[in-house]
């Protein structure tokens, strides 16, 4: 197999460093692509150093559409799945493997880093709790599946996901929860494995300020939307 | 409901004719794109026919059940702005998803540039 390992960063230059050195030690043979989305701190230069490949998008266009630039990039180049982690060091590389394994023994089409999986235990505030068991809900209501973590950023994709997240049918303005829910749809087979989740060492979440009251309209209207697109065209091997 | 007086049907005859004039003249400059323009058009265009054939609009008013001519314009108005308005976002739809697709085609290709050239 030749994983690509993917690393969107928005910002990130105080982080990303550490981030690309512990995928490197953990898997020393993979390519490591880091998509700086139009950031303005250095995040490129930073990445660049610690040996990773470096595509900058000429300014910010969101995480789903920085992390599709890298699915164009493995389908180009042929690399057969891709495993995908947040540039904020909350992942841990070494979790990589069991990833990839999953991928690798044919045993699912995604696989999904979960934080409440198995043992790995992560604590969060009520409010992100109680916004998890909804869409948790919703996407039970729309894929028959429950999933125990639908706003990880950590997972793998197969060769034929790769192909099918690189084209319109990736929901690139609202990632997260909706692309499992259009994967499922596309017939695709997802997996859940625990990871390790580490709380952020200073920087902004994502969801800070008003933007979770954003994030979770987004979510409900996308999620809402999922069962009445068209169907996609996929059917494994396009 | 009585039939446009004099005075008023050489007012709106003449804002009319400069509205679609206009459209027409920003067309001819390519300021405005012809796909963009046929609504607009088509709305100068209506507003000079209704003011030529007034009993039109009365007709249409009759059989909208609206109470005075003027209701039906409004209505009218009303529509093509929401019309327009959706217009543009799916014209502006397209272009957010045409901009997202040149911006990672420039940076994959600017990448490899800057790899080939170490």
């Amino acid at each position: 197999m030749k994983p690509l390992i993917l690393v969107p960063a928005f910002n990130e230059a105080a982080r990303v460093g550490r981030v690309v050195a512990g995928v490197r030690a953990a898997v020393p043979d993979a390519t490591i692509l880091v998509v700086d989305d139009g950031s303005s701190d250095g995040t490129t230069e930073v990445a660049r150093a610690a040996g990773a490949r470096v595509v900058r998008l000429p300014f910010n266009l969101g995480a789903g559409v920085a992390a599709q630039t890298g699915y164009k990039l493995a389908v180009r180049e042929g690399y057969d799945c891709v495993v995908q982690l947040d540039a904020d060091g909350q992942h841990e590389p070494a979790d990589i493997a069991a990833l990839l394994d999953v991928i690798a023994r044919g045993e699912a089409d995604v696989v999904i880093g979960s934080r409440f999986l198995g043992g790995a235990g992560y604590r969060s505030g009520l409010l992100r709790r109680t916004g998890m068991g909804l869409f948790r809900w919703l996407a039970w209501l729309l894929t028959g599946v429950w999933f125990s973590d639908v706003t990880s950023g950590f997972r793998a994709l197969g060769g034929d996901v790769v192909r099918f997240v690189a084209t319109e049918w990736y929901p690139a303005d609202y990632a997260d929860a909706d692309v499992l829910i259009t994967l499922c749809r596309a017939g695709f087979r997802l997996r859940e494995v625990p990871v390790r989740m580490y709380p952020r060492t200073g920087g902004l979440s994502m969801h800070a300020g008003l933007r979770p009251v954003y994030y979770v309209f987004k979510m409900l209207l996308s999620v809402a939307l999922a069962p009445l697109r068209r169907e996609p065209a996929h059917r494994k091997g396009i | 409901m009585a039939e446009l007086t004099l005075h008023q049907t050489i007012f709106a005859l003449v804002t009319s004719l400069v509205a679609f004039l206009f459209v027409l003249e920003l067309v001819r400059r390519r300021r405005l794109r012809e796909e963009y323009s046929w609504l607009w058009l088509l709305t100068a265009g209506a507003m000079v026919v209704l003011v030529v054939w007034y009993r039109l609009l009365i007709v249409i008013t009759h059989v909208v059940g609206a109470v005075t001519p003027l209701n039906t314009l409004l209505v009218c108005a009303v529509l093509f702005l929401f019309a327009i308005a959706v217009h543009y976002s799916v014209i502006i739809s397209r272009l957010a998803t045409q901009v997202k697709n040149l911006a990672q085609e420039l940076a994959l290709l600017s990448s490899r540039v800057e790899e080939r050239e170490g």
